[in-house]
């Protein structure tokens, strides 16, 4: 498969002149996750009669979701009276908090940080919850559409006025096909953007609105899991263990979550600050090197993995909030960045935000005001108090944790907000670099590459289509990119879809865009920003099963 | 001419399919489902027929939990005119699956059924030949190909040897290969209009069909694991190693 970044607009140029079905909702939903459906169910249940359509790219809701996940459960209360007696599948009370430190041969317990306490809170997958979520939004009348990604928004004088449905049907070079569907134009009063972290769509319209030209940068992560099936008895079901240290350095924000499911099941998972600055660091390789410390891997061997992903995170907290609306538009849970660090939760933010945006709607029929009404929510008052902490670890791991354990004693109640960088311009150049002794070891653990973790994660695209990820300038990856950084697209994408391969014409950029399970890293990490991620065909990309 | 096309509820085609450690199944927990890829083939089929004008009336029918409805209400947005869901919690057989159809064929007096040459998740390839076989119809399996024609349908097969070419009188069963069309994609007003469409559910135990369960299921298992290989330096040292596993 050949880079080439003009196929999207081809396509665009070639269907411009469609005639498109149009369909009209009171509000309009873009992304089946735990915000987009918690506004949907509370529209519904506060106003009936209003129409509420959610549409999702994945092939059926949840399939796409990933999270930890370890989540506070309030926010169900405020959407259910009687959840409880029928919770989501994937359902675990937590028993027990283990934080530590790890080096490579030993693990030192450390205080728990008072964010990480998980009295009352569950381990569950993300996935089960948003079926879970959807079963219940369709009983009250919510129109979920699975398989349909929103492709660009729709405006008329500078208000948005709903979304188009990307094309089904297009070859590689972006011809409809015999089977060719166009997209369709889904209309609303108000949009709401809940497509997760660095939305296609909301990408699109900060950049349009500007929304973010009050705000610091957003920065971000990359959380990758698996989950596991053991053999009987090793599991403590309902125990909550993070670490932080080996196998990263203390530049490198991240660390490790084990979370023990029943049915001798465990969650495995690792997340990187994408403010790493080797371009040499691959975050697929430093998880799968924790899996391998001497105090993790007695628990997984022998054992089989059920299902993998990888998912890129918001990390910047209260200070890099977008504008969270726009005339005809709101931006909702990680789509805007609701995630909050500390906690390393960001599932019950976005349901709050998204009980919140509807509550707005329901009272004010239009997207104004719902930055502020967000802002003055409790909330944004929980992002607020801690918003220094992540900021603090842009300078090592010991400063970060001193002015963690400052920033929590205070209550966040200095005054002041830490400022945040670019992810991509946080990247060092080779030559700025030198290579460093991670003390990695052997791996034996599966899977042995990210191919094979690539096969668990059941990713699927009909490989003759428009290549969804659009390389502004080709050039730049073969000449400056290979000479400044080493090209760390083919290192920091966990499904391996860059490789630079040896051509007759010279090396080469090959995007096996099939193998995508839509992570967005490169979108972000990408240090020229000539990555652009944009939806593939409806119903394409990852099937998880309870991640 | 009224079709009557058989759906079935199968684990996706993308999924990895993981046994149960106690090997009497494979797991299905937070697995997708969706339709039966060979009978989305013949919906289409069906579909297309009506469109064409030979056929009046698609119905599309499954066998099988409440979850089915959903594999219905897929059918009938691909373009089905009403559905008929069969509810059982008992797992059916390739011989029961074709006994319930022909109470199905017999209220519904179609004059074509169309069903998947096999469904992806026992491979059984048996319930359009039994149904053919408890009618007394004539059987067509593998259609690569279907042309109606008044009261006959010419049938292309997918043989060992090529292409074979069959004519049989209607009514007839018509099972579907991989290459007999390519099913559509689904449009977003379509699946709307599909919760509107009829979708009746009977009980099983309504037909007063003998239940019958030939086949016991001893015990489901992951294929053997593929072992490691090992680098060899030479081509002496492959030969050894060949010769040492007694394969040259």
């Amino acid at each position: 498969m050949e880079a080439n970044n003009n196929h999207q607009n081809i396509s665009q140029a070639t269907t411009d002149e469609i005639e498109r079905d149009e369909m009209a909702f009171d509000y309009l939903i873009v992304g089946a996750g735990p915000a987009g459906l918690a506004t949907a169910i509370r529209l519904k249940q506060k106003n009936a009669d209003l129409t509420v359509c959610v549409i999702e790219k994945a092939s059926q809701p949840g399939m796409h979701s990933l999270a930890g996940a370890v989540i506070e459960t309030a926010a169900l209360d405020e959407l259910f009276s009687d959840w409880r007696q029928t919770p989501p599948d994937v359902w675990v009370p937590v028993t027990k908090d283990e934080f530590s430190l790890l080096s490579a041969s030993s693990k030192t317990p450390l205080p728990l940080p008072p964010q990480q306490r998980n009295h009352d809170n569950v381990i569950t997958s993300l996935g089960a919850l948003v079926a879970w979520l959807v079963e219940k939004a369709e009983a009250l009348g919510v129109e979920v559409y699975a398989g349909f990604p929103a492709q660009q928004a729709l405006l008329d004088e500078g208000r948005v006025v709903g979304v188009r449905t990307g094309d089904m049907g297009l070859d590689k070079q972006g011809s409809p096909k015999d089977s060719f569907q166009p997209g369709m134009d889904l209309k609303a009063k108000v949009t709401v953007l809940a497509e997760g972290c660095r939305g296609s769509v909301s990408k699109q319209l900060i950049k349009h609105f500007s929304l973010d030209k009050n705000s610091q940068p957003q920065t971000y992560g990359i959380g990758i899991k698996e989950l596991w099936q053991l053999p009987p008895g090793r599991v403590t079901p309902g125990l909550v263990q993070h670490s932080i240290g080996w196998p990263l350095d203390t530049a490198t924000y991240g660390g490790s979550f084990l979370y023990h499911l029943e049915n001798d099941q465990v969650a495995v998972g690792f997340v990187v600050g994408l403010d790493y600055q080797d371009p040499r660091f691959s975050p697929f390789e430093a998880f799968q090197q924790f899996k391998h410390h001497p105090t993790v891997k007695p628990v997984l061997e022998g054992g089989e993995i059920v299902s993998s992903g990888a998912r890129a995170l918001v990390e910047g907290g209260w200070q890099s909030l977008p504008t969270m609306d726009a005339p005809g538009v709101m931006l909702i849970g990680d789509a805007a960045g609701t995630l909050n660090v500390p906690k390393i939760k960001g599932v019950h933010t976005a349901l709050w935000s998204g009980i919140y945006a509807a509550d707005h709607l329901v009272e004010q029929a239009d997207s104004a005001g719902w930055d502020q009404a967000f802002r003055q929510s409790p909330v944004a008052k929980e992002l607020y108090q801690v918003r220094n902490i992540r900021p603090g670890f842009q300078y090592g791991l010991w400063r970060g944790l001193l002015n963690a354990a400052w920033q929590t004693l205070t209550r966040g109640l200095v005054p002041g907000v830490m400022k945040h960088h670019e992810d991509h311009s946080a990247l060092k150049r080779l030559s700025e670099m030198t290579q460093r002794d991670r003390q990695w070891v052997e791996r034996d653990l599966p899977p042995r590459d990210r191919l094979a973790s690539v096969y668990f994660a059941a990713t699927e695209h009909d490989e003759d289509q428009p290549v969804h990820l659009q390389i502004a300038d080709p050039d730049i990856c073969t000449s400056r990119c290979a000479q400044e950084y080493g090209n760390p697209c083919t290192k920091f994408c966990p499904a391996n879809v860059y490789e630079m391969i040896e051509t007759e014409q010279g090396r080469q950029l090959q995007i096996n865009a099939a193998n995508c399970v839509h992570c967005k890293t490169c979108d972000i990490k990408d240090p020229y920003q000539i990555i652009n991620w944009v939806p593939p065909e409806g119903g394409s990309g990852p099937n998880y099963r309870n991640l | 001419m009224k079709v009557l096309v058989g759906v079935k509820r199968v684990v996706d085609f993308n999924t990895r399919i993981q046994v149960k450690s106690d090997g009497s199944g494979v797991q299905t927990d937070g697995v997708k489902f969706s339709m039966n890829p060979f009978d989305e083939i013949a919906v289409e089929e069906a579909i297309r027929l009506k469109e064409a004008g030979l056929a009046t009336e698609v119905i599309a029918v499954s066998i099988g939990g409440d979850k089915n409805q959903d594999t219905l209400r897929s059918a009938l947005a691909m373009g089905a005119d009403s559905a008929l869901l069969v509810k059982t919690d008992d797992e059916i057989q390739p011989l029961m699956a074709a006994k319930i159809l022909k109470n199905l064929v017999e209220q519904q007096q179609p004059k074509l059924v169309l069903l998947g040459k096999q469904a992806i998740d026992d491979d059984a390839n048996q319930t359009p030949q039994m149904l053919a076989g408890l009618l007394g119809w004539p059987q067509a399996t593998f259609a690569s190909k279907l042309e109606i024609d008044g009261d006959t349908a010419a049938v292309t097969r997918e043989v060992d040897a090529g292409l074979e070419t069959l004519s049989v009188d209607l009514p007839a069963v018509v099972s579907s290969d991989l290459r007999l069309n390519e099913p559509r994609y689904i449009k977003l007003p379509d699946i709307m209009k599909a919760k509107r469409k009829p979708l009746e559910v009977i009980d099983l135990a309504d037909l007063n069909i003998a239940a019958s369960a030939s086949i016991a299921t001893l015990k489901t298992s992951a294929p053997p694991q593929r072992q490691a290989g090992i680098k060899v330096e030479s081509s002496e040292a492959l030969v050894a190693e060949l010769k040492a596993r007694n394969l040259v």
